[in-house]
């Protein structure tokens, strides 16, 4: 559900509402155009006010686009962009707090942050630029860099096991996780605004091009020719179908997920696992992040959507609570509490 | 009935109760000083724990104590050499027996002496027996049996009355002190309430240490501290790391900004951590963050909120926070960033105090990033401080560092009741709905202080971070003039702070021939050496310091004024080097030390005598 809390606008607002009078200053071609346009769909959709929303960033080319939607924002420092929204959220919890990030930026330097965030299940919507690649330094490998790949840091090859987004996050009891390309901006903004609807921390992992660095990175998913075969786009409530011919599928067996063709080997369309992204239980969730190819089509859309209490909620319910029950109403009372005495 | 003691009347005393970790003595020095708070003395205290949890037993590694300095005249430090110490177990006689002054009382608990525990605690013979105490004033009482045998009709069992030893001591101290003993046994009523036997133990060893004192011997006398002409009004006891967490928590009710506090724990600065935490009633939220960057990182994104935010920290977290503390800095927001100092480098001397992070504070960041520093100087004096940190904080729109350190965070005094009403008011330059012609980085004239403009706030969206922006417009700039016209600014701001402070104070004449400076927690004692050698008809006056950065606007004229003078510090002459690069025209000399220790008045006055004997 959208917030209850945060003003909602009385007048429809549109994408111009938004829109920034900065230049966009992103390389022509890079995905950040694309998620800056599905941002200023989904903000009038959601609703809330236009002084509602707060944009917080790290650093990085992604990290650049607080400057680019008119809300308020603060563009911060590498790494922190969760612990500092945390601290907007939880001072002021009728804002709508959104953070734009990259790779490097939330799983290198600001790996703490944003597990910790995640763990804590603040209500912030985490945007998650995944280019693999460090590309405001100029391209050097990152945490989600694949093995082996060529930078200018690793002019071997990386030596690094890569992160996967939707491991680290479900392994920090995340409670949304989910993924879209950048060349799909319908689904993008339709994920948005999932994500806006979450109460919690919700991180949509966004596979960004990077033109510059790291061009095609994702093509294996995201061209034209593959992505049918290659991307399982998932819906709550519908069975797991994929490919050009939609005559593939997830089934569970065992503990393991398989992708099977539907008609081969007895598999009927009835044994396709149909998906719950609201499932407490984050097992399938993270079975369903972690497929990778080429045996599996990678998981994109919601994977995961599970209600669990606030970090705010609870802060707010806290103070509530000691107000309600606390003799200790004012400083002055506080000063003059316990052993004192009159001279 | 024993035969009447003779009184000896004291203007002040140092009492130091020492013991094992698990001896209770915390309580004791504790329930002894608010007994002399009632009777009217003036105090200050100071606890002096072990670094380890449970370090072993009867070593001296474990021993904890607690000192306690009372007078009938104002107490400015919680003192140094004892006057009476109370020793449970031999490690503790070991550990403290060169703070106590020749011909001292030394009350020990004879029962603990066992031969085991004497080598322990590294003596080779029972310093009880072989004469090395000839010098003070021994009174041997085996405490623990007595109190054992004092409890024979109390159902209680071994363990427990073992524990009650504390009491019988705490008795033993009443008598001497010649102290009403009412306090504590309603204390005791209070904290057992459920518990009716153990009520009856610790009351009954109580009773009996008193009676004990009065019947023994080897006390000749009592000892009489009469009431300290006090102002009047509430009082209560405080330590400064409360009182910097209640300094706070004034300053957001006064100024109608929400206090926020994101830290992570450290020694010495914990208690401010935990002492906000529990004042959720008053609206306080507290975010114990992963670490000490999350801390003043959400303490920024708190302040940009609109909160009165805060992080508190020692100095290895504050190393931490350096990169977050430019972003504040550049962003002109509000934060007041409390750094209880600590010995180091590094991790250092964690239970120890220094005065070791002050060119940190100044300067330990990247680029031109002035800040405000502030340093309080006592316990209490730490709730004004924090205040005031907070109020030119918000009012001129830059962070803060306020500087206290271990030794005033954990010690305590007397803490005359403030009204809140009757604080400076706090003004915070909050921008209004819609407000014509906002701009980010427009400023006020007089403070340069630009608007804060909450999120939330209709007609004022914007932007700001760490990237340089253009002054006023507050848009992403790289051009060379503004650059070095927003450092400039930034600069003044911080400079015309100085037209809001006090001017600075001497303490004693106004001129002559040597004039003692210091800043921050060594003010009491500083304040005690200058007053006794005044008394004794010397020329030296104090200037203490608790604005930092700006300095007062007077430093320079109260400089000239006298002959010679000398900065005292702990640490290695941090404060010196900086009046020597703010005012090159005086020649400082420096008193230096970086023990983890305080200083002490026969030191200071050595020192003092030396220069003013020097040509
Ligand atoms: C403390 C600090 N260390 C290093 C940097 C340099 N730096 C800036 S952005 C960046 C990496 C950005 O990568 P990513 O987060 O993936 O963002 P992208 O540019 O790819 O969107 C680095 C290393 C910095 N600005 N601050
Ligand atoms: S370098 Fe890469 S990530 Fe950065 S703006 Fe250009 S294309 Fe985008
Ligand atoms: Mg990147």
């Amino acid at each position: 559900m959208l917030d209850k809390r945060i003003e909602k606008s009385p007048v429809q607002l549109t994408k111009e509402d938004f829109a920034s009078d900065q230049m966009v200053k992103w390389c022509p071609g890079c995905g950040g155009h694309a998620i800056l346009a599905s941002v200023e769909k989904v903000f009038p959709q959601i609703g809330y006010k236009k002084e509602n929303f707060t944009v917080v960033s790290g650093i990085g080319c992604s990290s650049r686009f607080p400057y680019y939607v008119n809300t308020y924002g603060f563009h911060g420092i590498h790494g922190r962009a969760a612990a500092i929204a945390s601290g907007v959220k939880i001072a002021n919890p009728d804002q709508s707090v959104w953070i734009a990030t990259g790779d490097g930026d939330s799983m290198a330097i600001g790996g703490n942050h944003f597990i910790h965030t995640i763990r804590r299940n603040i209500d912030l919507n985490i945007l998650l630029f995944n280019n693999k690649i460090y590309g405001l330094t100029k391209g050097q490998f990152s945490p989600t860099t694949p093995m082996g790949q060529v930078t200018k840091t690793s002019p071997q090859g990386t030596i690094e096991h890569p992160f996967i987004t939707a491991g680290l996050v479900m392994g920090a009891q995340g409670t949304f996780f989910a993924r879209v390309p950048d060349n799909n901006v319908k689904l993008m903004t339709e994920v948005l605004y999932e994500a806006a609807k979450h109460d919690g921390t919700s991180v949509v992992e966004i596979l960004e091009n990077c033109v510059i660095f790291n061009d095609k990175a994702h093509s294996e998913l995201t061209s034209r020719e593959k992505r049918d075969d290659n991307q399982l786009i998932l819906k709550h409530g519908e069975p797991m179908i994929f490919g050009k011919n939609r005559d593939m599928g997830i089934i569970l067996k065992g503990t393991s997920l398989y992708a099977v063709k539907i008609g081969i080997g007895g598999v009927t369309e009835g044994d396709i696992l149909v998906h719950d992204q609201f499932n407490t239980d984050p097992g399938i969730h993270r079975m369903l992040g972690r497929m990778t190819g080429p045996d599996y089509p990678v998981a994109f859309g919601v994977i995961r959507s599970a209600r669990a209490a606030t970090y705010d909620d609870q802060v707010e319910e806290q103070i509530e609570a000691a107000k309600a029950s606390s003799s200790i109403k004012c400083v002055d009372d506080l000063l003059n509490s316990g052993d004192t005495w009159e001279i | 009935m024993a035969k009447q003691k003779n009184i000896v009347e004291l203007e002040d005393v140092v009492v130091k109760f020492v013991g094992d970790s698990g001896d209770g003595m915390q309580l004791t020095g504790t329930l002894f000083s608010d007994t002399a708070a009632l009777a009217g003395n003036d105090l200050a205290t100071f606890p002096d724990f072990p670094a380890e949890i449970r370090a072993p037993q009867n070593t001296v590694a474990g021993v904890s104590g607690f000192q306690v300095h009372l007078g009938q005249r104002k107490i400015f430090t919680s003192g140094d050499m004892c006057d009476v110490l109370v020793a449970m177990n031999p490690a503790s006689l070991k550990a403290n027996l060169k703070w106590v002054k020749p011909g001292a009382t030394i009350i020990v608990d004879e029962s603990a002496f066992e031969p085991k525990f004497v080598e322990k605690a590294g003596y080779k013979t029972n310093p009880l027996e072989d004469g090395s105490l000839e010098s003070y004033h021994l009174i041997k009482a085996p405490i623990s049996l007595l109190t054992k045998e004092s409890l024979a009709d109390v159902d209680i069992d071994k363990k427990m009355a073992e524990k009650t030893k504390n009491m019988f001591v705490l008795g033993m101290m009443y008598f001497l002190f010649q102290r009403d003993l009412d306090k504590t046994l309603d204390f005791i009523l209070n904290k057992f309430r459920n518990k009716p036997e153990v009520v009856k133990a610790n009351q009954t060893a109580l009773k009996a240490g008193y009676n004990y004192a009065d019947t023994v011997e080897a006390i000749v006398s009592t000892i009489k501290v009469g009431s300290a002409p006090m102002e009047k009004g509430r009082y209560r006891n405080i330590t400064g790391n409360v009182a910097t967490a209640w300094g706070l928590l004034a300053a957001a009710e006064r100024s109608g900004r929400p206090l926020f506090l994101g830290s992570y724990p450290i020694t010495p600065a914990t208690e401010i951590l935990m002492e906000l935490s529990k004042h959720k009633s008053l609206g306080a939220k507290v975010f114990q963050a992963e670490d000490e960057i999350a801390g003043i990182c959400s303490a920024v994104g708190a302040s940009f909120s609109g909160s009165l935010a805060a992080t508190t920290t020692s100095g290895p977290g504050l190393s931490l926070k350096s990169e977050a503390l430019g972003l504040a800095v550049i962003t002109e927001l509000p934060l007041v960033i409390v750094n209880v100092q600590r010995a180091g480098p590094s991790t250092g001397m964690p239970t120890k105090s220094e005065q070791s992070d002050l060119l940190q504070a100044l300067y330990g960041r990247n680029g031109e990033a002035p800040l405000i520093v502030i340093a309080a100087s006592s316990p209490a004096n730490c709730f004004y401080y924090a205040y005031v940190a907070s109020k030119i904080s918000m009012e001129h729109m830059t962070p803060v560092i306020l500087l206290t350190d271990g030794h005033m965070g954990f010690g305590s005094e007397l803490f005359k009741i403030p009204k809140t009403a009757d604080l400076p008011d706090i003004n915070p330059p909050v921008a209004k709905p819609n407000e014509p012609d906002f701009k980010p980085y427009r400023r006020d004239p007089v403070t340069l202080a630009r608007k804060w403009a909450l999120p939330g706030t209709e007609g004022l969206r914007h932007r700001i971070g760490g990237l340089e922006k253009t002054n006023i417009n507050g848009t992403v700039s790289t051009d060379p003039l503004n650059h070095e016209l927003m450092v400039n600014i930034r600069e003044d701001k911080v400079m015309r702070v100085a037209n809001y402070i006090p001017e600075l104070e001497v303490y004693g004449e106004e001129s002559g021939d040597l004039l003692v400076v210091g800043w921050g927690g060594t003010e009491g004692m500083l304040k005690s050496t200058v007053g006794r050698m005044q008394v004794a008809g010397h020329k030296v006056s104090l200037a203490h310091f608790n604005y930092i950065m700006p300095l007062p606007k007077n430093t320079q004229e109260v400089f000239s004024r006298f002959k010679k003078i000398v900065v005292c510090e702990l640490n290695n002459g941090q404060f010196v080097k900086y009046l020597r690069m703010t005012f090159p025209e005086f020649k400082y000399l420096q008193h230096n030390k970086v023990q983890g220790l305080p200083f002490h008045i026969k030191e200071l006055t050595e020192v003092y005598t030396k220069i003013l004997e020097d040509k």
